[in-house]
C-alpha cells in the first residue's frame, strides 16, 4: 500500500516545518528538539488515491521516534466540486460521476476534491519543559 | 519572511488556517502537497526529458492486462522509426525487460519489492543506468497496480492506461482515479471479445466519460495485431507534438494534474 509513502513524505514535510519553525523562533539551534508537533492537519480529497484511513494508520509506523509520534493526525473535509465548461454551473458531484449537476454535462473540471495538501501543523514545546495540567 | 508563522496567508487560503489554538502551542500554516517532494522530482525528470526531446509515457493497468505484450508488438513495428527505450517497473524479475531486449531494444528493470508504485525518484535513478542519446520515446512501464501508480508523478509526459476485456467494462467507474488521469485508455485484448459476451466496449468508454475523460480510447489486441494502426498513429502524433513544444521551450503534464495545479495553488509568499 503507497499510504506508507505518503505517510513518510508527511513525517518529512513535518520535520522540515519543525526545523524551520524551531530556526526562526530560537536562535540557539541545539534547542530545537525542544519543539514537537501536536497536531497535523491535512487535506485529502475523495480523487487524490489516498485513502484517510489506511495513512491514518500507517501514520504510526512512519513517525515512531520522531517529533510528531504523539500528534494527532487531523483530516479536514472534502467534497468533491466540479465546474462545467458547458453551463458554468458548480456543483457537488461523485467520485466516478463527475458530471454537472446543472445540465448533466461530462465536460467539467474538478476545483476540489483531489487535493493532497499538508494544511497546518500545531507546535508545542516538548512536554519535559512544559508542566502537564 | 518566514513561512511557518501564518505570515504567507493569503485572502483565500485564509480560512483553512484560522483555527483556535491550544494555550502555549503555535499553529503554523504550511498549504504545501504532501508529495512535494515527489513531484519536485519528477518536474527534474522532465527536464531531462525535454532537454533531450524525449516523450516520456507512463503505461499502467492492472496486473497482466497487456501492457508488455503491447510493447513487444509496439516496438517491432516502431523501432526502426525512432529510438526507444523502456524502464520495467514491477515487484520482482527481470523478465519483463529481457521481453523487450529481445526486441533489440534497451531496457531497464526497477525491481521494487514491496513498493507497488514507482516514484519519480526511482526512475530517476534509473535514468542514470540509461543511455539516452538520441532517444525519441521513453515508455516506462509501472508496476501492475490500479490504485497506487495514479498518485505519483514520475515526470511523464503523457499516462497511458490500459484495460483488458477481460477486466470488466465497469472498471473507470471502479478506479476514477487511476482512470481520470489517462491521457489514453486502450480497450486490449479484444481478440478474446468473441468468447466473453459481458464486455460492452461502448460501456467503458460511458464510464471514462463519466469521469470528464475526453481522452480517446482505442480497441485493439498486441496478440492478433488488430486494431494497432490507430494506436501508432496516435503515438507518431505525440511523439511530433513533443518535438514541437520542445522547439518552442515548452512542456506538457499528464492533463488533470496541471489541472490540479491551476485550481489548487499552493504557492506561498
Ligand atoms: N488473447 C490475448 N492475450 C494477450 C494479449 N496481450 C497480452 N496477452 C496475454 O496476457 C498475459 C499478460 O500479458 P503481459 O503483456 O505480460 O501483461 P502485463 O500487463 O505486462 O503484466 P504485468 O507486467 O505482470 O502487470 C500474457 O499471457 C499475454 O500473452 C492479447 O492481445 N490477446
Ligand atoms: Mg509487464
Ligand atoms: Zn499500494
Ligand atoms: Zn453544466
Ligand atoms: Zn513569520
Ligand atoms: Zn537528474
Amino acid at each position: 500500500m503507497h499510504e506508507l509513502a505518503v505517510a513518510q513524505a508527511l513525517v518529512e514535510q513535518v520535520e522540515a516545518v519543525i526545523d524551520q519553525h524551531a530556526a526562526s523562533h530560537d536562535q540557539d539551534a541545539s534547542s530545537s528538539d525542544a519543539w514537537q508537533a501536536s497536531l497535523i492537519r491535512v487535506r485529502i480529497g475523495p480523487l487524490a488515491g489516498v485513502v484517510p484511513e489506511l495513512l491514518a494508520s500507517a501514520f504510526p509506523l512512519a513517525a515512531a521516534g520522531s517529533r510528531m509520534e504523539h500528534a494527532e493526525l487531523e483530516f479536514a473535509h472534502a467534497p468533491i466540486q466540479v465546474r462545467c465548461q458547458t453551463c458554468g454551473a458548480e456543483t457537488e458531484a461523485a467520485m466516478n460521476r463527475l458530471i454537472c449537476g446543472a445540465c448533466g454535462d461530462w465536460h467539467t473540471q474538478v476545483v476540489s476534491g483531489d487535493e493532497l495538501l499538508l494544511e497546518s501543523v500545531e507546535l508545542e514545546t516538548s512536554p519535559s519543559l512544559t508542566p502537564e495540567s | 519572511m518566514c513561512d511557518t508563522c501564518g505570515c504567507n496567508l493569503t485572502p483565500g487560503n485564509k480560512h483553512l488556517a484560522f483555527k483556535p489554538v491550544a494555550k502555549g502551542a503555535t499553529a503554523v500554516s504550511v498549504l504545501k502537497g504532501l508529495l512535494a517532494k515527489n513531484d519536485d522530482q519528477a518536474a527534474h525528470n522532465r527536464e531531462h526529458f525535454d532537454r533531450r526531446g524525449i516523450l516520456a509515457i507512463n503505461l499502467m493497468s492492472s496486473p497482466g492486462s497487456g501492457k508488455t505484450a503491447l510493447l513487444e508488438a509496439t516496438l517491432t513495428t516502431l523501432k526502426n522509426e525512432f529510438t526507444c527505450a523502456v524502464i520495467e517497473g514491477d515487484l520482482e524479475t527481470e523478465n519483463d525487460a529481457e521481453r523487450i531486449r529481445a526486441k533489440g531494444v534497451q531496457a531497464h528493470q526497477i525491481v521494487t519489492g514491496t513498493a507497488c508504485h514507482l516514484d519519480a525518484h526511482l526512475v530517476h535513478d534509473a535514468l542514470h543506468h540509461m543511455n539516452l542519446d538520441g532517444v525519441d520515446l521513453l515508455v516506462i512501464e509501472n508496476v501492475g497496480n490500479l490504485v497506487c501508480p495514479a498518485s505519483f508523478d514520475l515526470g511523464q509526459h503523457l499516462n497511458v492506461t490500459l484495460l483488458s476485456v477481460t477486466e470488466g467494462d465497469d472498471k473507470p467507474a471502479k478506479y476514477p482515479v487511476m482512470f481520470r488521469a489517462a491521457d489514453a485508455m486502450l480497450l486490449t485484448k479484444t481478440d478474446l471479445l468473441a468468447v466473453l459476451d459481458d464486455f460492452d466496449p461502448d460501456k467503458a468508454e460511458a464510464h471514462l466519460r463519466n469521469l470528464a475523460n475526453p481522452a480517446p480510447v482505442m480497441r485493439l489486441s498486441a496478440r492478433k495485431e488488430l486494431g494497432m494502426d490507430a494506436w501508432y498513429a496516435w503515438l507518431r502524433e505525440q511523439l511530433a507534438a513533443q518535438r514541437a513544444r520542445v522547439a518552442l521551450g515548452q512542456s506538457r503534464r499528464p492533463a488533470i494534474q496541471s489541472d490540479g495545479q491551476k485550481y489548487h495553488s499552493t504557492t506561498v509568499c
